[in-house]
């Protein structure tokens, strides 16, 4: 009863601190007659995500399915490859200065680049996008996670004379997960928000960010915020989905003895 | 004793040390002797303590048999292998002072782990998991994690993980270091009866004396800096079945605890005085 009530406090008090402030912002706009093209109040904006509800969620399907298969391939690839740098010792030292170089590249700044690619009708140069923002946290977190193992389960190991690939399998990748899964809920943020962006771009018509612009340029500002509504609440699908994985995953992980 | 000999005559000794230094080399060529001229026996089936104060190199002599590190001069020898085949080929198990379980894995899933590594049958494993959890009384945790064990629990799952394989030969390095008292003693009477049961020898590092004396036909006691065997202490106390809870009232445990005791304590007292004047 003591748990449940702890977790009810932890949900009610963030939700009755954004109710508060919501509030607050509507009373500012009606207080200061703020004009709707300098930011619209928080029921406008509601109620154009209402009335487009359909619209938006159609927008949120596009950005979110670009992010997601940019999350699992930029994801696969960034744990396949940590794993074979963690294994063999050349490849992590010849790819330690590319990933640090390619840590600092804006990685949305490649995205016109790539529409001139893969043409311009297409999805892909988006997806890409956010699979190289995925990777780069992904590969990182796993590299410093598979370097983990306690010294007794390398001894045990040794001990029982695994190979090289029995003791990945085993020990090292399943000790990771943590910070595996830690990289993942950083990198499903930013895939969202890298998918979003490299819509600004160019690219086919339909996402939410291709509206976003669409819609502030044409003067309709409340139906903009209810886009960005829209790309906030993917954004946050996203992280939690990751999150609840994460913490289902490795609810046995508690510092052992 | 004249037993153990007998024996050793007929079959090949579970365990043969022969002139093993180990020297570590530091940073600046610094250089530790942490054993020096270490010549030990073990019979098949013959339970040794390894006994003496941090830093006498009973642990550093343990990973030595067990192909975790190796000696500096001096040859090992397990069943008649060298140490590293006998790691290849199996012929021990070995617990350490920290239980060392997979925390993602069920209490099952780790005591099959050695037999799964080398290649055992699902059924198989199967049956020898259940066998093992009854030897340690943790039938009830088969399917628990290792976060839902209490410390001692852990530490009996780590031991049927060390006899998964019905190893001749356990090594066990302070193996009941981490637990309270209670606990402790239950486990030594566990594992008097568990080592009985298999017929394995053991060679057992603590540096708790009754504990060695409880548990050992003979007790090694060693001194640090350099680590030596300082003397071979052979304990009757009788068969396993002999050795219950009443033993720790025993007479003759308490004239062989003071016996080690004697021999711990035997070159110290001069320079602990030197200490003590200062």
């Amino acid at each position: 009863m003591n748990a449940s009530a702890g977790r009810l406090r932890t949900v009610l008090a963030p939700v009755l601190l954004g109710v508060a402030a919501l509030a607050l912002w509507q009373l500012l706009i009606v207080a200061f007659e703020i004009k709707p093209f300098i930011v619209p109040g928080p029921l406008a904006i509601g109620e154009q995500f209402g009335s487009n509800f359909d619209t938006v969620l159609a927008g949120a399907l596009v950005t979110g399915g670009n992010a997601l298969v940019g999350l699992v391939i930029g994801g696969v690839l960034g744990i396949l490859f940590a794993i074979i740098s963690a294994l063999i010792r050349v490849i992590d030292e010849l790819s330690a200065a590319v990933i640090a170089a390619l840590a600092v590249v804006p990685i949305v700044a490649l995205a016109p680049v790539l529409y001139t690619m893969f043409g311009a009708g297409a999805e892909t140069a988006r997806q890409l996008v956010a699979a190289i923002a995925v990777f780069i946290p992904v590969y990182i977190n796993t590299l410093r996670g598979l370097r983990q193992v306690r010294p007794v389960h390398r001894d045990l190991m040794h001990v029982y004379a695994a190979s090289a690939w029995q003791t990945t399998r085993t020990v090292t990748v399943p000790g990771a997960l943590p910070f595996i899964f830690t990289g993942l809920r950083i990198a499903s943020s930013l895939a969202v928000i890298s998918a979003l962006i490299a819509e600004y771009f160019g690219g086919p018509v339909g996402g939410l960010g291709k509206s976003i612009t669409s819609a502030a340029s044409s003067s309709n500002y409340q139906l903009a915020w209810a886009y960005v509504l829209g790309a906030i609440l993917v954004g946050l699908l996203f992280y939690c989905v990751t999150l609840g994985i994460e913490t289902f995953a490795t609810r046995h992980y508690k510092p052992s003895r | 004793m004249s037993e153990a000999s007998a024996a050793s005559a007929v079959e090949v000794a579970a365990l043969q040390v022969t002139g093993v230094d180990k020297i570590f080399t530091g940073k600046k060529k610094a250089t530790i002797t942490a054993l020096e001229k270490i010549e030990l026996t073990v019979a098949p089936g013959e339970f040794v303590s390894l006994i003496g104060p941090s830093g006498c190199g009973k642990s550093t002599l343990l990973r030595l048999i067990a192909d975790l590190d190796t000696p500096t001069t001096g040859t090992i020898s397990v069943f008649g292998k060298t140490a590293r085949q006998a790691r290849i080929d199996q012929e021990y198990g070995i617990a350490f002072q920290q239980a060392g379980l997979l925390p993602w894995r069920t209490v099952t899933a780790n005591i099959e782990l050695p037999l799964e590594l080398h290649g055992v049958g699902a059924a198989a494993r199967k049956a020898r998991s259940a066998e093992l959890l009854s030897l340690v009384g943790l039938s009830d945790f088969a399917e628990s994690y290792p976060d839902q064990l209490s410390g001692g629990m852990q530490q009996r799952v780590a031991i049927a993980r060390s006899l998964a394989e019905s190893p001749r030969l356990l090594l066990m390095d302070e193996p009941f270091g981490a637990l309270d008292e209670m606990t402790r003693e239950r486990m030594q009477t566990e594992l008097v009866r568990v080592t009985a049961e298999t017929g394995a020898a053991v060679v057992f590092v603590t540096h708790s004396i009754p504990e060695a004396v409880y548990l050992s036909n003979r007790v090694v006691v060693m001194s640090p800096r350099p680590g030596r065997i300082r003397d071979i202490l052979t304990v009757s106390l009788g068969s396993a079945s002999e050795r219950t809870e009443q033993l720790r009232e025993n007479e003759a445990f308490f004239e062989n605890v003071s016996k080690v005791r004697e021999l711990l304590h035997g070159e110290a007292p001069v320079g602990i005085r030197g200490v003590e004047t200062r």
